[in-house]
This record gives structure tokens, C-alpha cells and sequence, in this order.
């Protein structure tokens, strides 16, 4: 019986990884996709931002009270790796509590064992109420950010499943502990120590038939389990994937102030020789501007999109989503990562010649929403793991007027005036210095 | 009193001289009517301190921001190696800029250009010469007055100056009250990134009018800005509201002139 259980184990662990790591290979290539962008950090500021952002949550504490709850399930999710790596310890050689029968029983480990599994216990029974409260806020509270338009369908279902995963595992981690002291209850296994949650869930079953308590506790191992490849194999196309990117996504962060935009060597170059300088050396490549499509944003804007939990704080900052204009900040690097995903799967059934004859600019992304954006960099503060949504969208926006020539009339009116005069409105050089007349009235 | 001047920096270069600072002045510092004003302010506050400036006046191009943030590269580029090669060749290290969006393309968009330079922003600047007891200020007309300050997107989250235009307000004895949006939440006032040249796109409101009830709500006598554009944006926001004339908004080298009388 035990080698058959041992041979499922296996077979359901080979199998979960197997797709697993062949999701993410497909989403580093997805990745890849975009054109080099150097990160111009060093290795003490990348890790000061992983600590500090990504594993301290620094920014998630501007909303305290939903950083609170989110540091819930955060610690609960660590720290239950632990039992994690028990149960497949025990999975690969069929041992039972490996960990404690195995290492920490009599010496003084073992009172830190007891320790670690009421932590998760009580974290857990935590996060089952956190969990409930955050259905409670999307569901029924409707907060503004998690009933925004790019949010219907997928997004919204995507987020109530991550929590009713959440609610399952947690169900059954009790079923697991709580049939285990059941057993020890009734004689059937050894002690192990004292865990204050699951003896009261253990008390309760012991009056049980003895058949009935074994199958708790095994429904619980094996539920627990199956859940957890469930959710690793989930992961990859959820929003939810956030847990993972948001470690490399900060540790890639970009070190200059935020009001800086990136420079296009290209045109400086092009526009040095316009005026005299360093001649353009022939035969180059063509240059192409901006971003229309995924392919032309950069590795880091397309990790941005990947690491972007839709949690939507970016867009309830934007001050032109704020007024009703179209711009979400959100649905920029959702249509992002839709984009990708849109492309990757073409290849997969069509061959890597696949095109659609679509783009993001137009196709995902209007203009409409680029246009109403101010470049206030409040989305790029607001995002708990440091993404910038604004770099694709002034990308975009590259594209849009020097590609596509496509620019609002007035625009077009002050770019005629700044290469003329120099200054975006209608007024001379010569007149720069017409204020000092007034200075000594 | 004596009478203000504003030297010109090729005047100054033809008689062999090179200025502290140079007062970067803006395009909107130049043309735009009420900019003009904070213009007009801050140069005699520098008079007023002895302190060695220049402008560039006419050989002063637009810094170029409005048009990288629109998507056009070219002309920014245009704008920006004329304008470096204008600073470089009057050899110029410290510039003081008026504008947030000057001050941030200067300082960060510059460098990779070939443009080095100590570029300030004039709250900063301010601020120094506050601390270093050089200006001194007292409260006049604002003593006790309630003002709120109001962030500018390019000073507060592109370069991290929050603290410099508050303390400069402090300076004045009168009661700083924060709008609910401030410091790294602050509401843009809707002129940034080119907008400030077009119209809106459609939606329910202008964002200068959300930013405006925001001020609202706090009900000030005084409305402190650090940006040409926020001053607009907002004075146009409390006069749809019928109220300049119980709210006033004034950039920070205008509070340092009218307190101090100059």
C-alpha cells in the first residue's frame, strides 16, 4: 500500500513540475521577446530594493490596512513551506512528520518543531479570515479599484479563485493535522507534541470510527498536496503570479529619478550630425521609434507586465482615470501581458511565422488613453512592486507621433512653434527678455 | 531702493565674466503672463541678496520636455543639444530653475547628453538661502494666514523634493495645512506630460477641477505652488469656483517678495 501511495506521489510531482517549468520557460521566452534594456544598478542598490520592496512590503504599507491583511497570507505562505517540505519528505519515502520523528525528536528541536507547526496553524486560521475578508472587500464591499472595467470576466474570476485555492489549502492542512491528532488520540500514531488549533479539530474527530479518522487525515495529506500542484500549475497564468516576479521585478528596478525618460541614442546621434557633429555611419540599422507592438518594449516593461497583480492602486491614483478619462494604468500592463500571451499562443498552433496583423498600440491599447496621460509618475509610486507603467506608455506615445505621425492638432501646433521659436507658443526669441521691462516699475 | 537688474549672459561673457548661477528662466517664465510675475519675483530676490546671476534671455531655448513627453524625440533633441551647447560654451556649472519641468529635464535628461551641470530647483534654492540666514523673511501679510501647498508632479514624485517648498512656507508664521492629497499621493494638477497644450481627453471632469475641490475642502487663504503650469491649472480651477478673490495662488518666490516688501 505505502509503495503505491510513494509511486502516485512521484508520478503527481514529475508530472505538476513538468508543466510547471514548461509554462515558465514559455514565459521567460515571452519575456525575451522584448528588445535589451540595460539596468544601469548596482548590485547593492538591487538587493536593497528586493529586501526592502519585495520581501518587506515597504510600499504595500502606504494602505494599512490592506497591508496588514496581505502580510497575513504573506508570512502564512512562508512559513507553511516548511510543512511543505515535510509532507514531500514524507511523500517520496513514505515516512510519517519526517521532520520530527526523524530529527527533532527528544532533543531540542523538537520543542521548536511544536513551535513552527502552531505558527503555521494559527496563521493559517488567520489567513482563513483574511481570505474571507478579501472576498468580502471584492465581492460584496466593491471597493472602487476591484470593480473598474478591466476588471470584468477573466480578472475578477482569476481573483476570487486564487482565494477560494487559498480557503481549500487551509481546509485541508486542518483535515491533515487535525485527523493526525485524532490518531494520536486514539493510540494509533505517536505523539507529537502540543498544537493548540489542530487538538481541538483532533478532539472533535476522535470520537469518529477509526476507518473514518484515517481518512481524514489521509484526505488532508493528499488534498493539501494535490492543491499545491494545483496552484503551482495555476500560477503561471494568473494574476496571482505576482508571489514569484516580485523578487526579480524589484531587484531589476531602475535607479534614476522617476522623471527621468529614457534616451533613444538613435535620434541623438541623427539629430548631433543634423547640426554638424559625428556623421551617422551608413549601412546601420533602419531605426524605428517608440513601441507599437510588444516586440519593440523592453525585457523589463514586459516583466513589469507579468509581475502586475491587477491590485489596481495605480489606477485609483492616475489623476485621468480619476476624472473619467479612459487612461487605467492597470489595463496597460494587463493588455501588456495579454498581448504577449496572444502572440506566444499564435506561435504554438500557427509556427513561429504566426502573425495576426495585430499590434498593442490600437488593437489592445487606443490612443485615447495615451493621450490623457499627465506622465505624473503617481501610477510608478503607487506600485507595491515597482513597476512602471508609464515607460510603456510613453513608448507608446514615441510610436504614435513619430511613427504614425498620429498627434493632436495642438501638438502639432506647438512642435512647429518649438523648432521655429524655440518655445511652444508663438512668440519670438528676441522678446524672451520683454519682462524685464516691467521690473523696475 | 536701488533698481533691479537682470544681467544677460552674453553681455557678461563679452566683458570676460562668468556668474554663480545662472537663472534658468522658462518658457512660460518668459511669455506666459502670471509666470512672468514669479518671474519677476525671483530675480528680485536675487537682487535684493547681491547674488552674482545670469539669464540666457534670447539664446534661451525651451528646455524640451513638453515635447519628449508628447512623443516627439526630434524636437527634444533639437532643443536640448542647442541649449547644451549654449550652457557649455558659456562654461556654466549652477543653474536655478523656476519650472519643475526645466529643473527635471535639465538635471536628469541632460547628462546623458552631454550637459553636466548643479541644476536646483528654485524652492530648493530659496530654501538655502533661508537656511544659510543669507535671506531672512518675515511673515507680513501671512502671519497666521492659512496656506496649503500644492506638489509639483516633476519636484514631489519625479525628483523627491517635498520638504524644500514646505519649509520655506514655515519660514513665513503662517498655518501650513496639507490638502488630502500630498507629498508622494499628490494630485497632479493636469498640465504635465504636453497636456498643458491640448484639450482634455473626454471624461467627467478636468483634473485641475478635482485638484481644485480638493484645495477647496481645506478652505485656504493661500494656495502655494512651485510650477508655472500648476499655477495656472489652479488659478483657472478656483476661479471656475468663483473664489480668487478669498483664495489666492501664489508661487513660493512670491510669498519671500510680498512678505519681506520687496
Amino acid at each position: 500500500m505505502k509503495i503505491v501511495q510513494i509511486i502516485i506521489f512521484a508520478a503527481l510531482t514529475g508530472g505538476s513540475f513538468f508543466f510547471f517549468l514548461k509554462k515558465v520557460r514559455e514565459i521567460y521566452n515571452n519575456i525575451m521577446m522584448g528588445r535589451k534594456e540595460e539596468i544601469s544598478s548596482d548590485s547593492s542598490f538591487r538587493w536593497k530594493q528586493m529586501l526592502l520592496v519585495a520581501f518587506g512590503q515597504q510600499k504595500m504599507f502606504k494602505r494599512p490596512v490592506a497591508a496588514l491583511l496581505h502580510l497575513v497570507i504573506y508570512i502564512s505562505f512562508c512559513i507553511t513551506q516548511i510543512e511543505l517540505l515535510e509532507i514531500f519528505i514524507d511523500g517520496f519515502t513514505g515516512s510519517h512528520r519526517i521532520l520530527y520523528f526523524g530529527l527533532f525528536e527528544g532533543n531540542f528541536l523538537g520543542s521548536l518543531y511544536t513551535l513552527v507547526i502552531n505558527m503555521i496553524e494559527i496563521l493559517s486560521l488567520l489567513t482563513f479570515f483574511v481570505t474571507l475578508a478579501f472576498l468580502y472587500r471584492r465581492n460584496l464591499l466593491k471597493l472602487p479599484r476591484f470593480t473598474k472595467a478591466e476588471l470584468k470576466g477573466w480578472p475578477m474570476r482569476d481573483a476570487n479563485q486564487i482565494l477560494i485555492f487559498e480557503i481549500l489549502l487551509i481546509f485541508f492542512i486542518f483535515c491533515m493535522n487535525g485527523g493526525d491528532k485524532a490518531l494520536q488520540i486514539v493510540g494509533e500514531h505517536e505523539q507529537t507534541g502540543h498544537f493548540i488549533l489542530s487538538s481541538i479539530v483532533g478532539k472533535a474527530l476522535s470520537g469518529l470510527p477509526l476507518g473514518a479518522i484515517h481518512f481524514i487525515e489521509r484526505l488532508g495529506w493528499w488534498g493539501h498536496i494535490c492543491m499545491v500542484f494545483v496552484f503551482m500549475n495555476y500560477l503561471p497564468y494568473s494574476k496571482h503570479l505576482h508571489i514569484a516576479l516580485a523578487f526579480p521585478n524589484t531587484y531589476f528596478s531602475r535607479p534614476e529619478p522617476k522623471g527621468e525618460m529614457k534616451n533613444m541614442p538613435n535620434i541623438q546621434k541623427e539629430v548631433a550630425s543634423m547640426f554638424g557633429g559625428a556623421q551617422t555611419e551608413e549601412g546601420e540599422e533602419p531605426m524605428y521609434f517608440g513601441a507599437k507592438d510588444v516586440t519593440d518594449l523592453s525585457w523589463k516593461n514586459l516583466l513589469d507586465a507579468y509581475t502586475c497583480t491587477e491590485c489596481g492602486r495605480c489606477t485609483a491614483a492616475c489623476p485621468a482615470n480619476l476624472t473619467g478619462k479612459k487612461l487605467s494604468p492597470r489595463k496597460i500592463m494587463m493588455d501588456t501581458r495579454d498581448r504577449m500571451e496572444d502572440i506566444a499562443k499564435g506561435k504554438k498552433e500557427h509556427g513561429p511565422e504566426f502573425t495576426d496583423n495585430k499590434t498593442l498600440l490600437g488593437d489592445y491599447i487606443t490612443k485615447e488613453e495615451l493621450r490623457a496621460c499627465t506622465t505624473c509618475n503617481a501610477c510608478v509610486e503607487e506600485c507595491p512592486v515597482n513597476i512602471s507603467p508609464l515607460s510603456i506608455i510613453l513608448e507608446l506615445r514615441r510610436n504614435l507621433i513619430m511613427e504614425q505621425s498620429d498627434s493632436p492638432s495642438e501638438w502639432n501646433t506647438i512642435f512647429s512653434n518649438l523648432e521655429n521659436n524655440q518655445a511652444p507658443w508663438q512668440f519670438s526669441p528676441q522678446d524672451r527678455l520683454n519682462w524685464v521691462a516691467e521690473l523696475n516699475d | 531702493m536701488s533698481t533691479y537688474k537682470v544681467p544677460v549672459m552674453a553681455e557678461l561673457a563679452a566683458e570676460g565674466k562668468e556668474p554663480e548661477i545662472l537663472f534658468w528662466v522658462g518658457c512660460a517664465g518668459s511669455f506666459d503672463q502670471r509666470a512672468q510675475r514669479v518671474t519677476l519675483a525671483f530675480v528680485k530676490i536675487l537682487n535684493q541678496l547681491n547674488i552674482n546671476f545670469a539669464v540666457l534671455g534670447p539664446e534661451e531655448a525651451c528646455s524640451g520636455d513638453p515635447a519628449r513627453r508628447a512623443g516627439n524625440e526630434f524636437v527634444f533633441q533639437m532643443l536640448a543639444q542647442q541649449n547644451i551647447a549654449t550652457l557649455n560654451m558659456y562654461n556654466v556649472k549652477k543653474i536655478v530653475a523656476a519650472c519643475p519641468h526645466c529643473f527635471n529635464t535639465l538635471k536628469n535628461e541632460y547628462k546623458e547628453l552631454g550637459g553636466n551641470y548643479e541644476v536646483i530647483h528654485h524652492s530648493t534654492y530659496i530654501n538655502e538661502l533661508l537656511k544659510s540666514g543669507k535671506l531672512k523673511v518675515q511673515g507680513g501679510e501671512f502671519k497666521g494666514k492659512k496656506i496649503t501647498y500644492h506638489d509639483s508632479c516633476y519636484l514631489g514624485r519625479a525628483n523627491d523634493v517635498y520638504e524644500a517648498p514646505r519649509e520655506v512656507l514655515m519660514a513665513l508664521d503662517a498655518d501650513l495645512v496639507e490638502l488630502k492629497s500630498c507629498r508622494t499621493k499628490g494630485l497632479c494638477c493636469g498640465a504635465g506630460g504636453a497636456q498643458m497644450f491640448k484639450e482634455d481627453e473626454p471624461g467627467d471632469k478636468r483634473i485641475n477641477v478635482e485638484r481644485t475641490e480638493q484645495v477647496l475642502e481645506v478652505n485656504p487663504d493661500y494656495v502655494a505652488v512651485a510650477c508655472p503650469f500648476c499655477n495656472t491649472m489652479l488659478t483657472d480651477g478656483v476661479k471656475g469656483h468663483d473664489k480668487q478673490d478669498d483664495i489666492k495662488v501664489l508661487d513660493l518666490a512670491e510669498f519671500v517678495t510680498k512678505a519681506n516688501g520687496y
